[in-house]
């Protein structure tokens, strides 16, 4: 059973985000990373690059298969994790402790369209 | 379609030991049980076991059965002695390649061809269709044939030990028969992995009972994933990627299997002409700078333009390195040339290397 935590929101693309004041950071969820399998690359935006709800920001990989990132806020990155560019293993260890890129966001109401653990775990159950 | 799925006979096993499925050429298979790294060392450093009963096979029998055998394969088996392998292709008249496949030298007038499950259909009615004016028997036993791989350093003290069967003499690409409980089962020191081990066929129940006595003695259970990484890393092709009905066998560089002074063979014309003229593009490595992993597909440029494609592409597991096997335009198919791939939205940086990643390990 893959593990979703409370007072996170979730994209039904299977991101995370955890918002804090304006910065929201963003993560795949364990059930993705349990999905992929051994993860050896993360392809990640620049720090001050934009990024669109909805829209394609970088991609996972497993040893098989590249899997794209889709972010679940608008906005600039202020932050990536460059510690996944020599250890991307360790989504598969802790998902929600190895975020991917945090972003200053730029319209909070999209926010709304995220959702919550109880309703992540219901559509992760029915996949 | 997805009700007419197929299962092979260890279909069972492989859902109880929790393994990742799914759908590949008509097969519900595993992909993997404990993770394609941890299954791809243990085949490059001890011993793996894969269920391969989606290949398929067919027995060609009868007075012409050698010349039938050379006429519809571009490698040469006249003259070999009984229990040789030959592996090699079949081609369409252009050159195109029908399939790549495995040839069991049984005798002078039978021979056991091992052919890739996607085409199982179309070899089958290849095969048929150009067998007419030679006296064969053809049949297509390739429900009746489970199949495993036991593959790795310590495949030949498993098969041995744990499965009690002799094969300390079988010579590298040569097989035996077996009987076993009053079944004919066949063995053979081949593989698709760049390792040591052997490949065994026999009715399901053999099949199952071989499996069952595999895991109780500890060998690991190894999914379709790592077959691919461990494949991929040695530079053996895969039908569908650097083998398709529009890519021959000289340009996928393996015009070693293509034997030209043979008196004729399906496609001897086409592909005389390409070794002769050369081909306009052909399968090369390529070694990437960076992490970034190239994918079936991504575009190979030089200068902004696309010269060739990805045909398989890995983080090499033994190596750590980004590489691949492309399909590249000439002139830009000589080792060393610098040409960029197109990953997402950027390009990285790579150069032309012998398709060869990691060294063969096999007992020759």
């Amino acid at each position: 059973m893959s593990k979703v935590i409370e007072g996170l929101l979730y994209a039904d693309s299977h991101e995370w985000v955890k918002v804090e004041g304006e910065i929201a950071t963003i993560g795949i969820s364990d059930y993705a990373q349990h999905a992929l399998g051994d993860i050896v690359y993360v392809d990640m935006p620049e720090v001050g690059d934009e990024v669109t709800a909805g829209e394609d920001f970088g991609a996972v990989e497993s040893v098989k298969a590249a899997s794209d990132l889709y972010s679940p806020v608008s906005g600039e990155v202020v932050e990536v994790n460059e510690e996944l560019e020599d250890a991307p293993e360790s989504i598969n260890a802790d998902a929600y402790g190895a975020w991917i890129i945090k972003v200053k966001i730029s319209d909070a109401s999209e926010l709304e369209n995220l959702l919550s653990a109880e309703a992540y775990a219901k559509l992760c159950e029915n996949e | 379609m997805e009700d007419q799925i197929q299962k092979t006979c260890l279909h069972d096993r492989h859902v109880a030991l929790g393994a990742l499925m799914s759908p590949f050429a008509g097969f519900d298979m595993p992909i993997q049980y404990a993770g394609i790294t941890e299954e791809h060392n243990a085949v490059r450093k001890h011993v793996g076991v894969f269920d391969v009963s989606h290949m398929g096979e067919v027995r060609v029998k009868g007075p012409d059965a050698c010349k039938f055998v050379n006429h519809i394969f571009v490698n040469d088996v006249t003259g070999a002695p009984d229990g040789q392998i030959f592996y090699g292709m079949m081609c369409y008249e252009n050159g195109g390649t029908v399939d790549d496949l495995l040839v069991y030298k049984v005798n002078d007038e039978e021979y056991f061809l091992v052919i890739n499950a996607s085409n199982i259909a179309k070899d089958v009615k290849w095969i048929l269709q150009n067998a007419e004016g030679f006296n064969v028997e053809i049949e297509d036993q390739s429900e009746y044939y489970g199949e495993v791989a036991v593959q790795g350093p310590e495949a030949e003290a498993a098969v041995e030990n744990l499965l009690g069967l002799e094969v300390k003499d079988i010579p590298f690409y040569n097989f035996k028969t077996l009987n076993v409980d009053d079944e004919e089962i066949i063995v053979s020191r081949t593989g698709y992995t760049g390792e040591d081990g052997f490949e065994i066929y026999g009715s399901h129940a053999f099949t199952r009972n071989v499996w069952d006595k595999l895991m109780k003695g500890g060998v690991q259970p190894c999914g379709l994933g790592c077959r691919d990484t461990l494949r991929f890393e040695v530079g053996l092709p895969l039908y569908g990627d650097e083998l398709t009905d529009t890519i021959s066998p000289i340009e996928a560089s393996l015009s070693m299997f293509v034997k030209l002074d043979k008196p004729e063979f399906i496609g001897k014309e086409a592909l005389a002409a390409q070794k002769a003229e050369g081909v306009k593009r052909r399968i090369v490595g390529l070694e990437l700078e960076g992490n970034a992993i190239p994918r079936h597909g991504y575009p190979v440029e030089v200068n902004g333009e696309q010269v060739g494609e990805i045909t398989t592409g890995y983080r090499s597991i033994s190596t750590g390195k980004s590489v691949a096997m492309a399909m590249i335009n000439k002139p830009y198919d000589k080792l060393g040339t610098e040409v960029e791939v197109r990953i997402r939205k950027k390009t990285f940086p790579a150069k032309v290397v012998k398709k060869r990643f990691y060294d063969k390990n096999y007992k020759k």
